[in-house]
C-alpha cells in the first residue's frame, strides 16, 4: 500500500510547477538521548540481545545432548574472556529487559504517567540493572568456588 | 516503514553565515534550517550571529528580528507569541517547542532550530501539517450526542465532571508531541499521534458526549491506538505541560475495561 503522506510531499514553486518537498530532518536532530526516548531504544534492543542470547543457550543445550565432547567445546567457549563477555552482556540485557517490562506493565496498568515518577522509575530501571546484575555474577563466582 | 536516513533530495547541506554587526559583545549564533521550493536546492542550514543585548528573550524574538533585519525571507509561523495559538512550535535544540516560550538563554551554545521532525517542508520552518489535521478530523472532535439539550438552557456539567478534561482542552494542537514521537516518524499514516490521541480522550471524558462507544470502536485498531509504545517523549516535550502518554494509557485501560 502506498503511504499517504506521500501526497503531502509534492508542492508547488511560485510559478506553479510541481516540486518534490524534503522531509525535516528527525533522528538527525532531535535528542534521542533524552531519558524517555533512550530507556525505550535500549528496551528493544536489549530485547532483540536477548532473543539471540536464547539461541547460545539452545546451543549448550543441544551440545549436553550431544555428548561429552561437544559440550566440552562449548563449556571452553563460554568460560573463555570472550565467552564471558557475551554471558554478561546478556545478563545485563536480560535484567534490564526484564526491569524495563516491569515499568512497562506499571504504565499499562496506569500507574507512573508523571514526568517526574517516569524520569524515577527510568533510573530505578538502570540502577536496579547494574546491581543485579553485578550480583548475579558475584553469585555465579561464589557458587562456582 | 521505519527509515532512519533522510532522502537525497532532504539531505541538509551547509549554508551562508551572516556574521554579527561589529561591535557586538554578546553574540549569540542562530543555526536555522533553509528550505526554498524556488532554488531547486536541498535544504541548507544557514548561520545568524545576533547580538543578543538588541535582541528580545524568547527564541521567536530571535527570528523575528533576523526576519526584520537580517533576511526578509525567513519564514516561519507565528502568532500571538504567548504560547496560546500553538503556531511557533519547531524544533528547537533538539526538542519541539514554542519558539515563543523558549528562552534563549535555556540553551547553551548555538541554537539550532529546524522545522518539526518528520513532516513535508513547505518552506524553512513551516512544514505541513495537512496529514496532522485529517488524523484530528477523524476522531470527529466534536459533541455528539442523541439526547437534545434542555431547552434555553447548557447541557451542565458538575465540577468533578469538568474535571477529568482538565490536562486536554488545554492542548492548542501546537503538534509537538506527535512530531516529537518515534512511532508517529515510522507509522504516522496510520497511527494516529500522541496529539490526535489527546483529543480522542477529551471527548471520550467528556460526560456530555454519548458517543464513548463508537469513539474507542474507531481507536481499537493495532495503528491507530496501539502504535503507542509508551516512549513519553510527548510528554517530555509538551510546551504547555500536558501528558498524551498519561491519556493514551487511559484510552487502552478503557479498551480492556469495555471487554468485562
Amino acid at each position: 500500500m502506498k503511504d499517504p503522506r506521500e501526497a503531502g510531499m509534492v508542492g508547488r514553486r511560485t510559478d506553479g510547477t510541481l516540486i518534490r518537498r524534503p522531509l525535516s530532518p528527525h533522528l538527525q536532530v532531535y535528542d534521542m538521548m533524552q531519558m524517555t526516548s533512550a530507556l525505550s531504544i535500549m528496551h528493544r534492543a536489549t530485547g532483540a540481545a536477548w532473543s539471540v542470547g536464547t539461541v547460545l543457550l539452545v546451543w549448550w543445550l543441544v551440545a549436553a545432548a550431544a555428548g561429552p565432547e561437544a559440550f566440552s567445546r562449548v563449556e571452553w567457549f563460554l568460560s573463555s574472556i570472550l565467552g564471558m563477555l557475551v554471558l554478561f552482556g546478556l545478563t545485563a540485557a536480560a535484567w534490564y529487559h526484564t526491569l524495563a517490562g516491569i515499568r512497562h506493565l506499571a504504565w499499562d496498568a496506569g500507574h507512573g504517567f508523571e514526568l517526574a515518577q517516569a524520569y524515577r522509575s527510568g533510573r530505578m530501571v538502570l540502577v536496579g540493572t547494574a546491581v543485579l546484575t553485578v550480583l548475579t555474577w558475584v553469585l555465579v563466582f561464589v557458587f562456582r568456588g | 516503514m521505519a527509515t532512519f536516513t533522510l532522502p537525497k533530495n532532504s539531505t541538509i547541506q551547509g549554508g551562508k553565515t551572516f556574521k554579527a554587526e561589529p561591535g557586538a559583545t554578546n553574540v549569540k549564533a542562530f543555526k536555522i534550517y533553509r528550505w526554498d521550493p524556488d532554488d531547486g536546492a536541498n535544504p541548507r542550514t544557514d548561520t545568524f550571529e545576533l547580538d543578543l543585548d538588541k535582541c528580545g528573550p524568547m527564541v521567536l524574538d530571535a527570528l523575528i528580528k533576523i526576519k526584520n533585519e537580517v533576511d526578509s525571507t525567513l519564514t516561519f509561523r507565528r502568532s500571538c507569541r504567548e504560547g496560546i495559538c500553538g503556531s511557533c512550535s519547531m524544533n528547537i535544540d533538539g526538542l519541539n517547542t514554542l519558539a515563543c516560550l523558549k528562552p534563549i538563554d535555556e540553551v547553551k551554545g548555538d541554537v539550532r532550530i529546524n522545522p518539526l521532525p518528520h513532516l513535508p517542508v513547505v518552506k524553512d520552518l513551516v512544514p505541513d501539517l495537512t496529514q496532522l489535521y485529517a488524523q484530528y478530523r477523524s476522531v470527529e472532535p466534536w459533541l455528539k450526542s442523541a439526547t437534545p439539550p434542555p431547552p434555553d438552557e447548557e447541557r451542565r456539567q458538575s465540577k468533578e465532571e469538568r474535571a477529568k478534561m482538565d490536562g486536554m482542552w488545554e492542548c492548542i494542537l501546537c503538534f509537538c508531541c506527535s512530531t516529537a514521537c518515534p512511532s508517529y516518524w515510522w507509522n504516522g499514516d496510520r497511527f494516529l499521534g500522541p496529539a490526535i490521541l489527546l483529543a480522542a480522550y477529551r471527548w471520550i471524558s467528556d460526560s456530555r458526549d454519548e458517543a464513548t462507544g463508537e469513539r474507542l470502536d474507531n481507536l481499537e485498531d493495532p495503528f491507530r491506538l496501539y502504535r503507542c509504545h509508551t516512549i513519553m517523549n510527548c510528554t517530555r516535550t509538551c510546551p504547555k505541560g500536558l501528558n498524551p502518554a498519561e491519556a493514551i494509557g487511559k484510552i487502552k485501560q478503557l479498551m480492556v475495561e469495555r471487554q468485562g
